[in-house]
């Protein structure tokens, strides 16, 4: 938050060298209930990106499931079926398999949206806070346009202008798209606000000021002696964004702008369950939405041990 | 530092400008406001003439460079669904949208100011520890869920709380609306205020949380123990005060957010604001509400954006020295 | 003792009193908004009904959608059928005190067919409306039409004095600048006042003491809010915080039922929802199969119809609450016996696929809205899989309305290869779904199959339909009328699916009347303390 004057200092050390510094293998292998964020994350990663191999059916595909298996509840209720341990969704799915399906589609889009945003927003924050002037002011202003968008609006427009460029585009094919777009439009603010900060101060200082004298090209400046000292505070923001993305996701599969209903992500089961909470089939939304919250809450813990990890005042 | 202050205002007027091109130009994609305004038997003369009365036939330069000439003179035009005027509906749903945001901001700093300060000061007691994972799982699930979550506790279940709309509300001039001098609306605002303020709550929480670990670290504050101050004093006359005043900012940049998210909330409790408004022409792709909607949100956020950075201008000699070597 | 009774009788009468003042409150919650009180700008059932309190039409429908005098106590037809005589209702009185008079019904005439109106179509425009006193309208048609008045009970009359005061005039066009005084208030004839209105968030409705009819009901005041949110609407009903809610979701039907304090309505509703095949273009749009129409071979069509387990969607999407339609017309506006739907018969449809060449199936497209008609996703969702069992590969295309319509409609250029759509035909009367889903598109300047999406296109029964119009012979008539149907069920024009059922969330302590046109009329509501 708070800017350090800027001192004649050192080069500061880089980044792995920091990780190296600050024991951070110490730091996790002390910290019980990171360490069981960390495995839920991988069992949910596994999980996600073996769903294929590990799910008992395929719920994508239409002519696998049957209609006449619907609302089924799980396997130690009244009415379930073996077959289904956690009951079916509204058209006979199998949930269990489709909460593996969904959270694969879920962090992809969380995964990719992220990755955009964290581009567009280093690589805009870099620039700003580099070269200054009237870039930085250009950029900080269209920060200030992004920022009047939420991501809801953000993904009705692009789905529109989907529609409209490309004519009979089908949802199914467009919608991850739209949602990576969406969210990477609507995330890069804050990537592109921290690391302007930090390189603001950064290019003051010595060693910028002497690769500048040598006469290295200001983008290799910035790649190779600007970037690395300012991504810390990045990755805090990346893990905590992933959980925000995959929330974001949820949120537009309520408004209908998410990912159809024949490939769910675990977002559009939520909401296709949230139709059934009154009605008794309490399981359609309650596995997607404690499988969310788990995987969001874990995320997040790696985010709060990551960031006070780097921090080196903190320790 | 005039010519900073003309300079910062001539950008946030291009960025206004920006906006209306930008969501001018995407809303043609969104879909056919006509279609939504006709019958499914009328005719097809009768579709073409309307689509021309409302100039939808013409280029979009020109369209727009309409929009802005009418916007200039406060005219945002009539709203496709309801025929009124869309500066007088988004007047009358402002004071809702308005109260909740007020009433959001409150619960999220008067919850998450002490929230972090104790989770700051007792970092290793186990009540700082489920603070802090309790504060995650309000962001752990999506608001539309919270929502429909506490209606299904606090309405069905135990009869407390409404379940939608804003209560009894008193008029107050001629033009604001306020749930404020009634009980059915401070009930009427509980649950929706948790709603959207959880989020921040958890912001807040842990802000002030880093903050404060940070300022107690500061030579100043180790020179107070050293001097034989009273923890107490240290803790909230010093350190809390001064983590203030970054919790205070950001809290101000999230009112904007806070007032562009309150869309879903909305949605969920039905509550009559502006946010609602939106999301409603959005499906009836009702243009000039959609137009002016975002067009007071990027003022909203444009204006706090301003007096955030003059403020710190005023404050900062750094910045300052910074803002005259421009 | 006799103290006693006398406390009690006393007690009684301060809580009949009592009740009587609390009870006749109503709240109601619709899905929709009321969004302008003009009553010629939308048309569309909820807001037609939400205006049916405070304004009239000359004919009502009763409960049971039966045609009857309201504002025009009778009419008489010419024999050769072009004059058309309308005695007008005596002492009826608007809210502002004015009189009702024929001046009213011919300005009523003149506004409902003005640019901006979306009710041009309730009165033909070569029609002339002419004053022969103060109670009596002729209307002087060029040809006959057995049918004029059939959607009259939703052309309402509005007083001239007030909307030429008020400069209302005119329909509130949709590029007004300026807030029309009819959009924003109404002076109606109806047994319900405008108390206050506040578009999109709050009506409330006052009973007009001054009615000119005794009304069913007992209601004072009617407080209309409208909930969009599926969950919160049933939460609302739920807690009591209102009396009546349309629609329930039907999945929630039986938890309001089990609440205790509320119950839910249902019944058959009017609109069928149907499968719609593209056979006009030589290509479908989105579709695996080039230079050929699959839908042109009647087997194709066939394969699909037969594919459809209509009985499971009834079952799981639709909970029991659908009629399973073998028309494009609901059976309580034609005799649907002696018609019966095509068996779901997975096999056959596999054979026929073969037979029209298609032995391994093949891929195409669907539209589906997926906030329009009861769980119009999930139906889609539930076809897909059904037709993926018989090798055709859907690719859905489920959008919420705005987009789905601007796609499918005649606006958008008919993009689509295969979808679902639902039609309730507005006069309730055959001729209406011969024309417009069922007619030939290929006439220009007609409006002949404006939403036969598809064109599905006979003109033999073209030539029916016309035969239709103008017969006035009601047994003739009907006949016309199946053998225009027989013609276009052997083709396999479409697949009929059901009738989606109404469901009206309605508090213990209101009874009202349900109509199948799902117009939720308050008028017949009473509620008891």
């Amino acid at each position: 938050m708070s800017a350090q004057p800027a001192s004649p200092s050192k080069k500061p050390p880089s980044l792995w060298a920091r990780i190296l510094d600050s024991d951070i293998l110490a730091s996790f292998l002390r910290s019980k209930v990171t360490m069981v964020a960390a495995v839920i994350v991988l069992v949910l990663f596994i999980g996600a990106f073996f769903s294929p191999w590990i799910a008992p059916t395929n719920p994508f595909d239409p002519a696998t499931v049957f209609l006449a298996d619907a609302n089924i509840p799980p396997a130690w209720q009244d009415g379930g079926d073996p077959k289904f341990i956690l009951g079916t969704d509204d058209q006979g799915r199998d949930l269990y398999s489709a909460i593996l399906y969904g959270l694969r589609v879920s962090l992809v889009v969380g995964l990719l949206g992220v990755a955009l945003a964290a581009t567009i927003g280093i690589t805009l924050g870099l620039l700003a806070g580099y070269l200054g002037g009237r870039v930085d002011s250009l950029i900080m202003r269209i920060a200030d346009v992004q920022l009047t968008f939420p991501a809801i609006l953000i993904a009705l427009l692009i789905d529109g202008v989907v529609r409209g460029v490309f004519k009979g585009a089908n949802r199914e094919d467009t919608a991850l798209y739209v949602l990576v777009i969406s969210i990477g439009l609507s995330f890069w603010v804050q990537y592109a606000r921290t690391i302007r900060g930090s390189t603001l101060v950064e290019r003051n200082k010595d060693y910028v000021q002497a690769a500048r004298l040598v006469g290295l090209p200001a983008p290799l400046i910035m790649l190779r002696h600007v970037l690395p000292n300012v991504i810390g505070p990045v990755l805090v923001i990346l893990t905590i964004n992933l959980a925000l993305a995959v929330i974001t996701e949820a949120t537009l599969s309520f408004l209908g702008v998410g990912l159809p209903a024949t490939q769910p992500s675990l977002g559009t089961l939520i909401s296709i369950g949230n139709r059934y909470l009154f009605s008794g089939d309490w399981w359609i939304v309650t596995f997607p939405g404690v499988t969310l919250a788990i995987l969001v809450l874990a995320v997040n813990l790696l985010g709060d041990w990551l960031r006070d990890a780097l921090n080196p005042r903190l320790r | 530092m005039l010519a900073f202050v003309l300079r910062r205002l001539f950008q946030s007027l291009i960025v206004m400008l920006a906006v209306a091109l930008i969501a001018f130009a995407m809303f043609r994609f969104v879909g056919d406001p006509v279609n939504q305004m006709v019958g499914v038997d009328t005719p097809q003369e009768q579709v073409a003439q309307l689509r021309q009365t409302l100039g939808l036939d013409e280029p979009v330069v020109v369209q727009f460079a309409r929009y802005i000439y009418n916007a200039a003179r406060l005219e945002f035009g009539v709203s496709y669904q309801f025929r009124l005027p869309v500066i007088s509906l988004l007047g009358e749903r402002a004071p809702a949208t308005l109260e909740l945001a007020f009433m959001s901001a409150l619960f999220s700093l008067l919850v998450g100011i002490p929230m972090g300060v104790y989770t700051a000061l007792r970092r290793d007691s186990w009540l700082a520890k489920i603070f802090q994972t309790v504060s995650l799982v309000g962001i752990s699930l999506p608001t539309f869920l919270i929502g429909i979550l506490l209606i299904y506790l606090f309405s069905v279940t135990l009869g407390w709380l409404p379940s939608f709309g804003r209560g009894e509300v008193v008029k107050i001039g001629n033009w604001w609306t306020t749930g404020l001098l009634t009980a059915s609306g401070w009930k009427a605002l509980i649950l929706p205020s948790i709603t959207l303020g959880l989020f921040q709550m958890t912001l807040i929480m842990r802000l002030v949380r880093a903050e404060m670990l940070e300022v107690l670290r500061t030579d100043y504050i180790k020179f107070a123990r050293a001097r034989g101050l009273k923890t107490r004093a240290i803790h909230f006359g010093h350190a809390l005060k001064n983590t203030l005043v970054p919790v205070i900012t950001i809290a101000g940049l999230q009112l904007g957010s806070i007032i562009a998210f309150a869309i879903i909330t909305e949605t969920v409790f039905q509550w009559p604001g502006m946010g609602l408004l939106f999301l409603k022409a959005v499906q009836q792709v009702d243009i000039p509400i959609m137009a002016a909607y975002l067009m007071l949100i990027s003022f909203l956020f444009v204006s706090i954006n301003l007096i955030v950075d003059l403020l710190y201008a005023l404050v900062d000699p750094r910045l300052r020295a910074t803002i005259g070597a421009h | 003792m006799s103290f006693k009774t006398h406390c009690l009788a006393a007690v009684a009468a301060l809580a009949l009193m009592c009740g009587a003042a609390q009870a006749q409150t109503l709240r109601y919650a619709n899905q929709g908004e009321l969004k302008s009180l003009d009553p010629y700008t939308v048309n569309e059932t909820t807001t037609n009904a939400h205006l049916g309190h405070p304004y009239e039409g000359l004919t009502a429908r009763g409960k049971d959608l039966k045609i009857e005098p309201a504002l025009a106590e009778k009419w008489e037809v010419s024999d050769d059928g072009l004059k058309w005589r309308f005695f007008l209702r005596k002492g009826v009185k608007f809210h502002d005190g004015s009189d009702f008079t024929a001046d009213d019904v011919l300005f009523s005439a003149d506004r409902v067919r003005a640019t901006g109106s979306n009710f041009t179509t309730r009165i033909p425009t070569s029609a002339k409306f002419v004053k022969v006193d103060d109670h009596t309208v002729d209307v002087v048609l060029t040809a006959p039409n057995p049918i004029l008045n059939a959607q009259w009970d939703t052309w309402y009359i509005m007083s001239k004095k007030w909307a030429e005061a008020n400069n209302a005039v005119a329909p509130t066009p949709a590029a007004a600048t300026s807030p029309s005084h009819a959009s924003l208030n109404a002076n109606g004839t109806g047994p319900y006042k405008i108390e206050s209105h506040q578009p999109g968030v709050k009506t409330v409705f006052k009973f007009n003491e001054n009615y000119w009819k005794k009304i069913d009901g007992n209601i004072k005041e009617i407080i209309f809010t409208p909930i969009s949110s599926d969950a919160t609407r049933v939460a609302a009903l739920l807690s009591g915080e209102v009396d009546v809610i349309e629609p329930v979701p039907i999945q929630d039907i039986q938890r309001v039922n089990a609440s205790g304090n509320a119950q839910v309505l249902t019944g058959p509703e009017l609109r069928t929802i149907f499968l719609g095949f593209d056979q006009t273009r030589d290509e479908l749009l989105e579709s695996s199969v080039k230079g050929k129409n699959p839908f042109k071979d009647v087997k194709v069509r066939q394969a699909f119809y037969q594919a459809v387990d209509i009985e499971t969607i009834k079952s799981r999407v639709m909970r029991g609450l659908s009629t399973p339609s073998p028309l494009m017309i609901a059976p309580e506006l034609f005799p649907t016996a002696g018609f019966t739907r095509a068996k779901f018969d997975a096999e056959a449809s596999k054979k026929l696929l073969a037979e029209a060449g298609y032995p391994n199936g093949f891929e195409l497209g669907m539209d589906c809205p997926n906030d329009r008609y009861v769980n119009d996703g999930q139906i889609c969702q539930a076809v897909v899989g059904m037709l993926a069992r018989i090798g055709v590969k859907v690719n859905l295309n489920a959008q919420p309305k705005a987009q789905y319509f601007a796609k499918v409609l005649k606006p958008g250029g008919y993009k689509t290869s295969f979808y679902l759509l639902g039609w309730t035909p507005g006069t309730f009367d055959s001729h209406n779904v011969l024309y417009d889903i069922l007619g030939c598109r290929d006439v220009a300047g007609s409006s002949r199959g404006e939403s036969n999406l598809g064109n599905y296109c006979n003109k033999k029964v073209d030539e029916l339909t016309d035969k239709i119009l103008v017969e006035s012979d009601t047994a003739k008539r009907n006949a016309m009328i199946g053998e225009a149907y027989k013609m276009t069920v052997d083709e396999f024009s479409y697949i009929p699916l059901h009738q989606q059922a109404l469901a009206w969330g309605v508090s213990k302590k209101v009874k009202l009347a349900q109509r199948a046109d799902n117009s939720v009329l308050l008028y017949y509501a009473t509620k008891e303390q």
